[in-house]
């Protein structure tokens, strides 16, 4: 493995940010999108994104339904491919399949809203999995370091049940165990809690929040402004494809500039 | 007719080899398997696979193997294969038709059996594909090691299915000459005229016997192994 160079030089096409406001200047950058644009079929569900996160950066993505945030998540692991533009991840483009592109996905972790354990295995086995049979991990090594992982998200007492005998709250922490196993540069959560009974969402969002705090870098699309406010560096809001707006949490929340977050604002606050 | 109808069967089992054509009905149907089950998962790999024309290969046999009958197949082995193009199998005259045999039962149900896994991939979540593929596995670990474990549990039902038609279709290897049961029957019932209805029962009871358990087995075996989600 080739370790690579301090990402500081970079080049990064200069590209106009309305709007950024927020702290992203302060990290270098990890994860750059640049122009990137993708149809479904007649659908143009991403429109000339610009995004840039930098290293240790925390961003939320808000939008309505059908915004394109899920896909533009999917983009940066490529589970999606482009149609044009460049996304780069520590300095190295996504590579187009085969192997190289399994290493980068290593690279690049996910949480799903559906949890998605493979449900044949074990809660440890799952979390094994991937450092045993795509980093070549030595299976000891792996499962030391997994009880690890799971004893941090709290569940390391679940660890021999299979995924159906946890909760919901217990099965996605058990993901985002599988997720870190792998040591990612770059955590991504697509809605990681909107399939959770009320009652487990904080027990995620929490540990999240300390993922945060440890300086991880993370994308996540929620609309928890609670976890927003508290973890975020900066709140990316896209509509019809496109990124409208982005600021410091608490800029975005309580002053929107553009009329279709306000807009949308006013919808998701008002229950 | 005063003969009773036990003196009736036992005669025939003492005239002929029942057993042992029952016998070579299941060696047919063991091999048979053993090769369609390898020939139909190499299938599904590549009906599953994301190589387009893995996809068409794969897609092209099936529906080609399909809708061929299995004399056809049969004879084909039997009489194209040896007959016309010279391939032996063995040296012996009668283990190269029983090999022949299985190659063409292997062959025709392995589109079978491909479908029935298909079926069992369609029982996993794609977000577990997706998941395995986000975990940084390559299309042939994330197949071997999270879609078809669970595939071929959420398969063994249908799985079970290819089995018995196998099972009861290995007596069109009497096309391509191999001396096993509906052969056999053929010369009872030309031998012993007097008792054709004791030879039928014979048979079919022997394939229910041989069949029914099959049946409850992968019943059981599928609501056993059904991966809980
Ligand atoms: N595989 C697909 N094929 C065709 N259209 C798709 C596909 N996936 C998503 N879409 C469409 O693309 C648009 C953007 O979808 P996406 O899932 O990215 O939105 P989202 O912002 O995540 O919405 P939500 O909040 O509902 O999850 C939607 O109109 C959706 O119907
Ligand atoms: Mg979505």
């Amino acid at each position: 493995m080739v370790e690579p160079a301090p990402a500081v030089g970079t080049p990064v096409a200069p590209r106009p940010e309305p709007g950024t406001a927020g702290r992203g200047g302060a990290h270098e950058p990890l994860v750059v999108m640049s122009g990137v644009q993708k149809h479904f079929g007649a659908l143009h569900v991403l429109r000339d994104i610009d995004l840039s996160i930098g290293r240790g950066e925390v961003v939320v993505l808000i939008g309505p339904s059908g915004s394109g945030k899920s896909t533009l998540c999917r983009t940066i692991n490529r589970l999606e491919t482009i149609d044009s533009g460049t996304i780069t991840i520590d300095g190295v483009p996504l590579p187009a399949e085969g192997r190289a592109l399994a290493r980068l996905r290593a690279d690049v972790g996910m949480v799903f809203q559906s949890f998605n354990l493979f449900a044949h295995k074990t809660v440890l086995d799952n979390v094994t999995l991937g450092p045993v049979k795509a980093k070549g991990v030595k299976p000891a090594a792996a499962k030391a370091r997994a009880l690890e992982l799971l004893d941090r998200v709290g569940v390391a007492n679940q660890a021999q049940k299979l995924p159906a005998q946890l909760s919901g709250g217990q099965q996605q922490r058990v993901a985002i165990a599988r997720a870190l196993a792998m040591d990612p540069k770059v955590m991504l959560f697509d809605e990681p809690t909107s399939a959770l009974d009320p009652e487990m969402i904080n027990e995620v969002l929490d540990v999240m929040t300390s993922l945060a705090r440890e300086g991880m870098t993370m994308l996540v699309v929620t609309h928890e402004m609670g976890f927003a406010r508290r973890a975020a560096h900066r709140v990316v809001f896209m509509d019809g494809g496109q990124v409208v707006e982005q600021a410091e949490p608490e800029a975005f929340f309580t002053s929107p500039r553009s009329d279709r977050a306000r807009d949308f604002l006013s919808k998701i606050l008002s229950h | 007719m005063d003969d009773g109808y036990l003196a009736q069967f036992s005669s025939l089992f003492s005239q002929f080899d029942v057993l042992g054509a029952f016998g070579t009905n299941l060696a047919l149907t063991f091999f048979a398997a053993i090769g369609s089950l390898a020939i139909g998962t190499v299938l599904a790999v590549m009906r599953i696979s994301p190589v387009p024309s893995l996809r068409w290969a794969g897609g092209t046999y099936v529906t080609f193997l399909r809708n061929t009958p299995l004399t056809i197949i049969i004879v084909f082995c039997a009489l194209g294969l040896w007959g016309q193009l010279g391939i032996t199998l063995s040296s012996d005259f009668q283990t190269n038709f029983f090999r022949l045999a299985v190659l063409g039962l292997a062959v025709y149900h392995a589109a079978f059996v491909c479908e029935a896994l298909r079926s069992g991939v369609n029982t996993v979540p794609v977000g577990q594909a997706e998941a395995a593929r986000a975990i940084g596995l390559g299309f042939g670990q994330s197949a071997r090691l999270v879609i078809l474990p669970q595939a071929f549990r959420g398969a063994v039902a249908p799985l079970g299915n290819v089995l018995i038609a196998l099972i009861k279709n290995s007596t069109v290897a009497a096309a391509a000459s191999v001396p096993e049961t509906s052969g056999l029957m053929r010369t009872m019932i030309e031998n012993r005229p007097d008792v054709i209805l004791a030879i039928f029962a014979t048979f079919a009871l022997g394939y229910v016997v041989v069949v029914v358990p099959v049946g409850l087995a992968t019943t059981a075996l599928s609501r056993r192994l059904s991966v809980a989600r």
